[in-house]
């Protein structure tokens, strides 16, 4: 039951996009049409959902105050969180390097289709953010850590095919000419970001 | 001395990173709701991207190609753990109310940007003057949003009531929804149908 209240918390309310802005960059390059953007976000989503989890290993059994007392007791004192943002993105650009050698080869198209984006996921604020989240809010065990990671990349799907339908759409619209392209992606993102604080205050 | 005079004011205004070159949007709305932190965001990431720009700059013959990014994250990250640090000694409270934010600086796209745009093929003075122009590009947009976040939604600045008490008696009331993250959208939103407005060159044409 904590795992489904995790994940629905991570999908709708604590959305990356609507409630954090993460992941801005991508997000408003990438979404011009479905197809690339639903590409993109599966790719982040199983980013997520691979590095959350070791990201959370690592913070429990090597970071936080007094995790390396499983080593030896004369350990237990140490405290290396300050080393956290090093390692998670050491942790988060081998991941996709890996990732990105995997699509190459069993999927040529949606690599040519993502591009330059593919190693920029590894910059993906999203990402990281997904990650210093998850050690913030000290999660008990790793499925939870898992469940968050997807989560919120699954949300984070849904922000960027949402924005790219709605721009598919609206490629014939008269807009005036200064908001064109990124201004009205812009003011449709906040919109939707207030529809979506609808879902604030869920509890299950 | 031309040159210094580019390198500074030009991203300022019309090669501003967020409005324009549209990076860096990622990490930092959230910290617009009051201008305090977003002064301090601001500064720091200026001081981020000057000093990773410098490094940066000063490896760039050094580093092979394939293991940039991986050289370049470990750099910018190593000057954010710095930044963090300090900013905890100094000003914890701000530093509580970032958050997460400051690390993200690492993955702000504006500081990988300049490096890999500018200081991979420049020399080291100039790509640090770079990296503070565009750092100070940066900051602006985040105080212009800031600045009207806060008064609007709170009536304060800096943490100072500037909305008259009298107003208040007179039943004006703060505009809560610009507390709410989504208005950090429509107001850069609105900043940059100005600018584009203004700038009509900069407008995007009609194939998109």
């Amino acid at each position: 039951m904590e795992l489904f209240n995790i994940f629905i918390k991570s999908v709708f309310i604590d959305n990356m996009i609507f409630a954090y802005f993460l992941g801005m960059c991508s997000y408003l390059a990438v979404s011009k049409t479905v197809k690339t953007s639903a590409g993109l976000g599966i790719a982040v989503t199983f980013v997520l959902l691979i590095t959350v989890p070791i990201n959370y290993l690592i913070n429990k059994y090597l970071l936080s105050p007094g995790a390396l007392a499983w080593i030896s007791p004369k350990l237990a004192t140490v405290d290396l969180s300050f080393l956290s943002f090093i390692l998670f993105i050491a942790i988060i650009a081998s991941i996709v390097q890996i990732l990105e050698m995997v699509i190459e080869k069993f999927s040529p198209a949606l690599y040519s289709a993502l591009g330059i984006f593919l190693p920029l996921i590894a910059v993906n604020c999203a990402i990281l953010g997904c990650s210093l989240f998850m050690q913030e809010r000290g999660f008990n065990n790793v499925a939870e850590a898992a469940v968050y990671g997807l989560g919120s990349g699954l949300g984070w799907l849904l922000a960027i095919v949402g924005i790219a339908a709605i721009r598919e759409k609206i490629r014939y619209s008269h807009i005036p000419k200064g908001l064109q392209g990124i201004g009205i992606s812009f003011l449709i993102t906040g919109l939707m970001g207030i529809a979506f604080m609808a879902f604030l205050g869920i509890k299950i | 001395m031309g040159n210094f005079k580019k390198l500074i004011i030009e991203p300022l205004r019309k090669a501003n990173p967020i409005t324009i070159l549209v990076l860096g949007i990622c990490s930092c709305l959230a910290v617009t709701a009051k201008l305090k932190p977003a002064i301090v965001m601001g500064i720091s990431v200026m001081v981020v991207t000057a000093f990773s720009n410098l490094i940066i700059s000063l490896l760039r013959k050094g580093i092979p190609s394939r293991i940039r990014i991986i050289v370049q994250l470990v750099v910018v990250a190593a000057l954010v753990i710095l930044v963090d640090q300090f900013l905890k000694a100094f000003v914890y409270d701000v530093s509580k109310q970032l958050s997460v934010f400051v690390g993200l600086i690492i993955t702000n796209c504006i500081v990988m940007g300049r490096l890999e745009a500018y200081a991979m093929s420049h020399k080291p003075w100039e790509s640090f003057l770079d990296g503070i122009g565009n750092g100070l590009g940066y900051s602006l947009i985040l105080i212009i949003v800031a600045f009207f976040r806060e008064l609007l939604g709170s009536g304060t600045l800096l943490g100072y009531q500037v909305i008259p008490q009298s107003f208040y008696e007179l039943g004006y009331r703060n505009n809560g929804l610009m507390i709410l993250p989504p208005m950090a959208l429509i107001i850069v939103g609105v900043i940059i149908w100005i600018q584009r407005t203004r700038h009509p060159e900069l407008q995007e044409n009609n194939k998109k």
